[in-house]
């Protein structure tokens, strides 16, 4: 249905695709993948008419189609989800205005006025059309990152749609609600709708999809049937090389209890929960997404309305009231929603990551050592693998999973006794997991305490050397990761008891 | 393996288009500046005479010190908009000192920059602790420094041997050291010594990191640890304080203190700010940059009066001329 020929697109400093051919096929899913930097967002941008500065043809039907900007793509009915949710979302408007926001905007004709019933029962329509149990009224602020993701999609079919592309839809949804986007993308493709899928989670990925290309540094290398290919062998392309074990080793010998934590209370969600941590020790908080993992992780950073209870570290107590304090501390966190809440994207890779700790870049009077900022900078690009031009690069020019980890790089380049990881493989790519779990042992070896939060059961079970199931903000099971399995920590999250 | 060469020849192909683009956006205001000095020097040979270059680094020095002061409060994404009735209060409290109260000049200083600094302070209370938006505050906050100026000086201007309520004559004298401030060469080094402290400040030490950090992203700042709204606060001190200065330098160069006088200098020094960003590409508030908008916006009213172009129609072409600085600046290519 839709061929796109050779083509190529340069930002400064790098040359993102290099005459790249896909090639999409009518009521067929197509996973695209690779990663993190490899070009497979960029591709959907042009497809999606965000760039006007590409070189290369796009054919429909056979017949050559131009497209420059994000209207020629949208009369074409090719829809797109982004990857960064955040970005593409009005926040202080409703649910219902941002799902009919295409046809608020290009569908009025001559028409003035706005008939706000109809478009709030239009919206509900296309949310129960999806199964989302979202009110239209709500406004996008109070949403979680899941249900943002689910109005986007709404948004995008609300339109005639013949081509939807997602961008990493699934690394923020949990199980249910990924299992809903399958069952919504199976009747899309029914109605004929080509899909276009870009995800970092092969299992998914062999899942729903028929075709599967596979990119790497801005080329394609890889077109294959997905009956005809083994995820050994698309992973191998992706990372031009054989993956090697998932999870490294890890020691068991635990020093003493570094952090302690008694009846710790959030005024919300969290009522008096007891944890421990110790040193060299990780522990892991499983859960499914919405169990309350976040905010137990924000709870113990200080970071929530009211907090109350006791927390020792090192035996001795302390007293958090705020991320400030807890950074004093020596408690880092790898937040969640990191565009959001992990980075400055007007500002350069470098600065992003030494900002959480610039008392070491720092001289007396408070003087930056920009030279020694750039070292570690460059250590840290290189040790992350992170995939940009310079250190001086913005970080708005990064790929998303780039972006992850900057937001990674930089915390863990503070010196800190505890590290907290809110789901930190959200998004990257399976080659990079790699070496953020390394990174994260490393920091367990040199006994630090680790919590680590992750609805990726099989990480959980990969990392962690002890582990607390979370449902519903409290702790419902804890257990020696070593004596459990992924159906029993299922079991647990989901209420089993 | 062929792969590095391949990948500079990329590089050179990918440089070009943007070149023009990234030229303009670094040097759109430098550029308007060379443009205006070769029109006003074309019109009247006079404009790039020594004397009247000098002249016009006087007449921004209140403008750039002010400025500077808004471009703290820029760099944490805030908003000073009561600089103009700080310089205001600054500017009647300096003289009333001297005047009224036959103060030292040190006292007089002391004074000023303490009501500076309640200024701040309150600025900051209300943005930081009742989180009502910056620009709102100093809106709200502005017409009252503005008011509390006047009503301290009881809406009269305040100089020496002026008439007292009581019909006596003020009988303080302004120090001869502060008018000295006033004058060339004093009132231009105060400028530059302000705009290289300021620009230290906010590159080359951590604390002007923090605030560019908080400017960015509050959230991301405040997970890392930063104390968010004790920079906030910082912020909006220094703001006040390079506001009085500018107040205080304004007193010594007319020696009296007319009502709102300082008011008139927010607006050029907000446009000085704005049109700061883009200067050399920093993309963000900083204090040279600012100096550079300030010397735009002086050339600017400088030549003008020059080419004897009437008062009320300077707004326009002033207007009109920053409109094509920042468009030059701003326009961006797809
Ligand atoms: N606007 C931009 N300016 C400069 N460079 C860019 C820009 N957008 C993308 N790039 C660069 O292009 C390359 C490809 O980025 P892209 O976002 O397509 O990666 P991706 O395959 O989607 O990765 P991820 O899995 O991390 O999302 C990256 O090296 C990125 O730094
Ligand atoms: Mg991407």
């Amino acid at each position: 249905m839709i061929q796109m020929n050779n083509i190529s697109i340069h930002f400064p400093g790098v040359a993102a695709l290099k005459n790249v051919s896909f090639l999409v096929e009518e009521g067929k899913a197509h996973a695209l993948i690779g990663a993190n930097g490899a070009g497979k967002s960029t591709l959907m941008k042009v497809l999606s008419g965000a760039y006007d500065h590409y070189s290369g043809e796009i054919y429909l039907h056979g017949e050559k189609v131009t497209i420059r900007t994000p209207k020629d793509a949208k009369q074409l009915g090719i829809q797109m989800v982004y990857q960064e949710v955040d970005t593409a979302l009005i926040p202080s408007l409703s649910v219902g205005e941002n799902i009919m926001l295409e046809s608020m905007v290009h569908g009025m004709g001559k028409k003035q006025f706005i008939h706000w019933k109809s478009i709030h029962e239009k919206a509900a329509e296309i949310l129960a059309s999806l199964h989302v149990n979202i009110p239209t009224t709500k406004s996008i602020s109070e949403l979680t990152l899941a249900q943002k993701q689910m109005v986007l999609i709404a948004r995008a079919v609300s339109d005639s749609c013949k081509c939807l592309i997602l961008d990493e839809p699934t690394a923020p949804l949990s199980q249910t609600e990924t299992e809903e986007l399958f069952r919504l993308i199976g009747l899309l493709k029914k109605q004929g709708v080509a899909i276009i899928f870009i995800s970092h989670r092969l299992p998914e990925l062999f899942e729903i999809c028929e075709e599967i290309m596979v990119m790497r540094n801005g080329e394609s290398v890889m077109s294959e049937k997905v009956s005809e290919t083994s995820p050994n062998q698309v992973v191998e392309k992706m990372l031009g090389k054989p993956l090697a074990d998932q999870y490294p080793e890890r020691s068991s010998s635990h020093g003493e209890h570094i952090l302690e934590v008694k009846g710790l209370s959030d005024g919300n969600m969290i009522d008096h929960l007891d944890l421990h941590v110790k040193r060299g020790e990780i522990l892991g908080l499983a859960g499914l997404v919405g169990a309350g993992k976040t905010e137990i992780c924000k709870a113990l950073f200080g970071e929530a309305d009211t907090v109350s209870g006791e927390i020792f570290i090192n035996g001795k107590k302390v007293k958090i009231s705020s991320p400030y304090d807890a950074v004093r501390q020596g408690i880092v966190l790898i937040p969640e929603e990191r565009r959001k809440e992990g980075l400055v994207v007007t500002e350069s890779v470098s600065s992003n990551l030494s900002m959480s700790n610039l008392k070491k870049f720092s001289q007396m009077g408070g003087f930056l050592n920009f030279k020694h900022e750039k070292r570690e900078a460059e250590r840290m690009i290189e040790q992350l693998a992170i995939k940009t031009p310079s250190s001086e690069t913005k970080v708005a020019n990064l790929s998303g999973g780039n972006q992850q980890k900057v937001v990674i790089g930089k915390c863990i380049e503070t010196d800190a006794d505890i590290y907290i990881f809110d789901e930190p493989t959200k998004g990257v790519d399976v080659g990079a997991k790699r070496e953020i779990f390394d990174l994260i042992t490393a920091l367990a070896d040199q006994g630090k305490g680790v919590i680590y939060a992750s609805s990726e059961l099989t990480d959980i079970l990969g990392m962690t050397d002890r582990l607390c199931v979370i449902y519903d903000g409290e702790i419902v099971k804890e257990m020696e990761t070593k004596t459990t399995n992924e159906a029993e920590i299922l079991f647990y999250s989901t209420g089993g008891k | 393996m062929t792969k590095p060469e391949a990948s500079t020849v990329e590089k050179q192909l990918v440089k070009k288009p943007f070149k023009l683009f990234d030229f303009f956006y670094k040097y759109g205001t430098i550029l308007t500046i060379a443009l205006l000095i070769l029109i006003f020097t074309w019109a009247n040979p006079a404009f790039i005479d020594g004397n009247n270059l000098i002249n016009i680094l006087r007449s921004i020095s209140i403008v750039t010190i002010i400025a500077i002061g808004v471009t703290i409060s820029l760099s944490v994404n805030g908003f000073d908009l009561s600089v103009g009735s700080t310089a205001s209060v600054a500017n009647a409290v300096v003289i009333s000192m001297f005047v009224w109260y036959s103060q030292n000049m040190f006292v007089a200083i002391l004074v000023v920059l303490a009501a500076a600094i309640l200024i701040g302070l309150i600025n900051s209370l209300l943005i930081v602790k009742l989180r009502i938006p910056d620009m709102l505050t100093t809106l709200a906050t502005m017409f009252i420094i503005q008011g509390i100026a006047l009503t301290y000086t009881k809406g009269a201007t305040v100089s020496e041997n002026m008439v007292m309520p009581d019909g006596s004559y003020a009988t303080g004298v302004i120090s001869p050291l502060f008018v000295k401030m006033g004058q060339v060469p004093w009132i231009i080094v105060v400028m530059l010594v302000v705009v290289i402290v300021v620009h230290i400040f906010l590159t080359y030490t951590k604390h002007g990191r923090y605030m560019y950090i908080i400017g960015g992203n509050k959230e991301a700042a405040r997970l890392s640890g930063i104390p968010v709204n004790k920079y906030k606060t910082i912020a909006y001190l220094l703001s006040a304080v390079l506001a009085a200065i500018g107040g205080m330098v304004l007193a010594s160069r007319v020696m009296t203190a007319e009502i709102n006088a300082g008011s008139p200098y927010l607006m050029d020094a907000v446009a000085a700010a704005f049109i700061g960003f883009s200067v050399l590409g920093a993309g963000k508030p900083n204090a040279f940059g600012t100096f550079v908008g300030a010397i735009l916006i002086g050339i600017l009213s400088n030549g003008l009066v020059m080419m004897s172009v009437p008062y009320y129609a300077m707004d326009i072409v002033k207007g009109a001329v920053l409109a094509f600085a920042l468009g030059l600046t701003y326009y961006k290519q797809k």
